[in-house]
């Protein structure tokens, strides 16, 4: 990788002067960004390592959300009691995100900040209607990830922690590229329960360049909370991800295939 | 530039003055010479460079040295008793032929007994969906998920 200048914050303060200057970037576990410097995919010129900074991490439950520290470690969420006891699906999903070394050290605020299309944090943030803090304000999470690795993030704003809402029951599936582990497809699918015609969010990742709502399959499932409601929504192929390990045409039959299951879950 | 940084190793302390980018891996097999830990694919991907970190398996080569300042490392050297005496993750691997060509295996070991730590009975699919993050290529997995359990059984035994 490229050289850089390594700085340690000391204080979220000291993070956000440092990350504002030049071609600086945060880092939280690295096990994306330290990826992507090996390959000459991402040459910042400074790093802010976020690792040191306590109010960043930690797990607060509420009954009505979950707010996870943005330094969480993956694992750590996958193990919570806590989180395990309020949304079980975000334990899980935390659960199925790379493999155990990875979960050790990648973070919540890195997997959002990040925006990687086939992430399985951002399915999350967008059905469970998270709310994102940072250092500088508040970002409801339909108006959060902007684009293929794109946020509404400014220079030198940091993730301080993620408030997620409590549904009444919910499920995340994922069908996983077997050696990345990288969502090819995955759908939470998220029921608060409210009655009316948006009880329910369903958040595809994986399938285009950047996580989306499917709104009629929110529709069909507010109106009926069932596999086959579910089932009878065909997503479009129209702006799918095609690559060398599916094309968009699979990944749309691949939408309706992982919210049907994604219900039977939630179901259960 | 170069910046400096201490950990414990092994149970040893470490201080030295590394280039910034230095990878955990690079600094603990070219600074610190212990070589058991090896890279094998570089991306994060194989697991090969599994170590301990804080008592929790992690993949040295995917990340920086200085995000372990101040933390407790074990390396595949630090795991036999100062006698010789294998670990009984070690032992298991020898006993149920966990190994071929031994590349992954001090990955595979480091990673096992993180596991077996928080899974001191582990099914089969336990064990399968625990070695997602490390690759070998030679033994089909058979003989490893058998070690991994052994090993598991004899951890949980004391021995």
């Amino acid at each position: 990788m490229h050289a850089f200048n390594y700085h340690r914050a000391g204080s979220l303060a000291e993070a956000a002067t440092l990350a504002g200057k030049g071609e600086a970037k945060l880092l939280a576990g690295g096990q994306s960004l330290v990826q992507a410097m090996k390959l000459r995919l991402a040459s910042p010129s400074d790093l802010i390592d976020l690792g040191k900074l306590k109010e960043l991490q930690g797990i607060k439950s509420d009954g009505k959300s979950v707010t996870i520290g943005a330094m969480t470690r993956h694992a750590e969420v996958e193990h919570s009691a806590e989180v395990k006891k309020a949304i079980p699906a975000l334990a899980a999903l935390a659960g199925m995100i790379g493999d155990r070394q990875v979960r050790a050290m990648g973070t919540c605020g890195g997997s959002i900040a990040n925006s990687d299309p086939a992430a399985d944090y951002p399915a999350a943030v967008l059905a469970l209607n998270a709310t994102i803090t940072t250092n500088k304000g508040k970002y409801e999470a339909d108006k959060f990830f902007t684009g293929l690795y794109e946020t509404a993030l400014k220079p030198g704003e940091i993730i301080t922690s993620v408030s997620f809402q409590v549904p009444k029951r919910a499920a995340y599936m994922k069908f996983k590229n077997p050696a990345s582990r990288f969502a090819i497809v995955g759908v939470f699918v998220a029921d608060f329960g409210t009655g009316g015609s948006n009880a329910v969010r369903v958040a595809v990742t994986g399938a285009g360049p950047c996580v989306f709502r499917q709104a009629d399959m929110e529709k069909a499932l507010s109106a009926k909370f069932a596999p086959e409601a579910a089932a009878g929504v065909k997503q479009k192929k129209e702006g799918l991800n095609t690559d060398l390990h599916a094309s968009a045409e699979y990944r749309a039959h691949l939408v309706t295939v992982m919210a049907k299951r994604a219900v039977e879950a939630a179901l259960k | 530039m170069a910046v400096k940084i201490s950990m414990k190793v092994n149970g040893k302390a470490v201080t030295a003055e590394v280039e910034d980018r230095t990878l955990l891996v690079t600094f603990i097999r070219e600074h610190l010479r212990l070589t058991g830990t090896h890279v094998g694919c570089d991306t994060a991907q194989c697991g090969a460079c599994t170590v301990d970190m804080d008592g929790r398996a992690v993949k040295s080569c995917a990340f920086l040295a200085m995000q372990a300042e101040g933390a407790s490392i074990t390396t595949i050297e630090g795991v036999a008793k100062p006698d010789g005496t294998l670990h009984p993750m070690q032992a298991a691997f020898k006993e149920n032929h966990g190994l071929q060509c031994g590349f992954c295996t001090p990955g595979m070991v480091m990673n096992a007994i993180d596991f077996a730590r928080g899974n001191p009975n582990p099914t089969e699919q336990q064990i399968r969906e625990a070695l997602d993050g490390n690759l070998c290529r030679c033994t089909g997995y058979h003989n490893i998920v058998k070690s991994i359990a052994a090993g598991a059984k004899a951890m949980a035994a004391g021995k």
